[in-house]
């Protein structure tokens, strides 16, 4: 057994945008997601929009330079992860497949171990 | 060295590497100490097989000589196991979760290797490397040269699929049912890749690249044992039978690239043909039919032409029709309108090239403005032709086809 992380990169002002309903559906389709896949998923978590990041990088001074900014300003952003178990890399394409990601997608990387 | 053995030796790496690495891979379940006993085993035949004759089945003793040698460094090295747990078959025997149930005629190591190395998770680039480098056999320095990148770079490459491939844990299994097609179709799309590379070389002095188009004829063969029952494969085969079947006449005796106009049909290869309509036939039969299918049928109507007044551009023109519907792209869209110049007339063709000025894909194209010049001059609009001549000329990098675009250029002032 492997883990992955399936981070979920999505369109953050769609996600903005979107009504109760549907959001409240998207909601409700990860949890079926979840019941589904109890087996693989190890973890998981929706986290707040890029406007609540703070990005921290060692200055050239050598202190630091806190910015109230993602680490990449891109279109779609990381919004949530679950961190699943799986076989091999198809099986946990399987899975990822199942994740709802509407304004978006997933990408799937695999946790490095350290022996 | 008795060169009977070396012969037999080059034979055998041509034929059997595939089936010997694949077969291998299952016991060390790691790719490079796979490809390391697999090579050991090639060196050992040479001189084995030179005091002991050249043995019946030469892919079995050498998969037999490379198993053994995977197994004493596996017993040497433990860490091996830990290493690369991934492709591991503790039991290299056939055992019955090796009978792909009701499949037994996929059920061949070979096409667990194929999968893995046309994997959708892997970048174009090094899926092709990968074909090149651990089916076909080539060394690095030869996948390198194919693809006229320096030996670091493919070196790079290639070592970058293969960390991928265990980091990721793409698999060495063939995949299931319902993901078939479509994995089938990824392999199909890096072996055609091949062909279209070593048929049409995009840059350099030969207009083909004969090594690559044999190695995609090889593969294609494979894949054609190995999934009997598949129509796209059937398809690409027939393509590439169809299309290579005139390999000995696209060019002059200078070199001279020759239009089908030009070539002697009694020096196409007729064998070829035959087979190759009878597999268009066979692939046709799936509906829809696939699109391998279609540009083979479409070959087809070339290659039985008695000669080229002869063919059927109606058909051809229909043969595309459906193939754009199938698979929209511009490069299609534009060998379509050229056939439609050759069914209706240059001014149809004319119009229909000139419909697919704007697509961002055919810019710097330069069968677009090659094809609209030469609809041009049979119109008599030598100037503009003029022009668009010399617009292709500035598009190709190849030395035959450019060497065609400026004869007919000159052609124009006569």
């Amino acid at each position: 057994m492997s883990q992955y992380l399936v981070l979920i990169y999505e369109d953050e002002t769609a996600w903005a945008n979107a009504t109760e309903a549907e959001a409240g559906k998207i909601l409700a389709e990860h949890g079926e997601f979840g019941e589904r896949n109890r087996s693989s998923l190890s973890g998981g978590n929706a986290l707040q929009p890029t406007s609540a990041s703070t990005t921290i990088r060692r200055d050239s001074s050598g202190g630091f330079s806190v910015t109230d900014a993602p680490f990449a300003e891109t279109k779609e952003a990381l919004g949530g992860y679950y961190l699943i178990e799986a076989n091999d890399l198809d099986e946990a394409i399987e899975v990822a497949k199942q994740v709802p990601a509407p304004f978006g997608g997933v990408e799937v990387r695999p946790i490095r171990t350290f022996d | 060295m008795d060169p009977g053995v070396v012969a037999a030796v080059a034979d055998a790496h041509r034929r059997e590497w595939a089936f010997v690495l694949a077969a291998t891979v299952r016991v060390t379940g790691d790719i490079n100490l796979g490809e390391e006993c697999v090579q050991d085993a090639y060196a050992r035949a040479l001189s084995a097989w030179a005091s002991a004759g050249v043995p019946a089945n030469p892919g079995a003793w050498l998969t037999t000589v490379a198993r053994r040698r995977a197994l004493d460094l596996k017993r040497r090295d433990a860490t091996a196991r830990r290493a690369a747990p991934l492709l591991l078959d503790d039991d290299p025997t056939p055992g019955p979760d090796d009978q792909v149930g009701d499949r037994p005629d996929i059920d061949d190591d070979r096409l667990r290797l194929v999968f893995t190395c046309c994997h959708p998770a892997l970048s174009p680039d090094a899926r092709v490397a990968l074909t090149l480098r651990l089916l076909c056999g080539l060394t690095t320095g030869e996948v390198a040269r194919a693809f006229l990148v320096t030996e670091s770079t493919m070196a790079a490459r290639i070592s970058r699929a293969k960390k991928k491939i265990t980091a990721a844990r793409i698999p060495y299994r063939v995949p299931d049912l319902a993901e078939l097609p479509a994995r089938v179709g990824a392999v199909l799309d890096v072996v055609h890749l091949l062909f279209t590379t070593g048929h049409s070389a995009p840059i350099g002095d030969d207009l083909v690249r004969r090594d690559l188009v044999e190695r995609a004829l090889d593969l294609t063969r494979m894949l054609r044992t190995l999934l009997p029952g598949d129509a796209d494969v059937a398809g690409l085969l027939a393509l590439i039978l169809l299309t290579d079947a005139r390999r000995d006449t696209r060019t002059d005796d200078d070199g001279r690239l020759l239009l089908l106009a030009e070539q002697d049909r009694a020096r196409w290869d007729h064998a070829a043909i035959i087979e190759g309509v009878a597999l268009v036939r066979e692939a046709l039969r799936r509906r829809p039919p696939g699109r391998f299918a279609l540009m083979a049928a479409i070959a087809a109507v070339h290659d039985q032409a008695p000669h080229y007044t002869d063919t059927d551009w109606n058909e051809i023109v229909a043969l595309y029709d459906l193939l754009v519907q199938l698979w929209p792209s511009p490069v299609v869209a534009l060998n379509r309108a050229a056939a439609l110049g050759l069914a209706h007339g240059p001014s149809a063709g004319l119009a229909a090239l000139d419909a697919l000025a704007e697509e961002p894909q055919l810019a710097g194209y330069a069968y677009l403005p090659a094809a609209r010049a030469d609809f041009l001059s049979r119109l008599g609009r030598t100037d503009q032709a003029r022009l668009a001549y010399a617009e292709a000329l500035l598009l190709t990098e190849n030395t035959v086809e450019r060497d065609f675009l400026t004869d007919r250029l000159a052609q124009l002032d006569r």
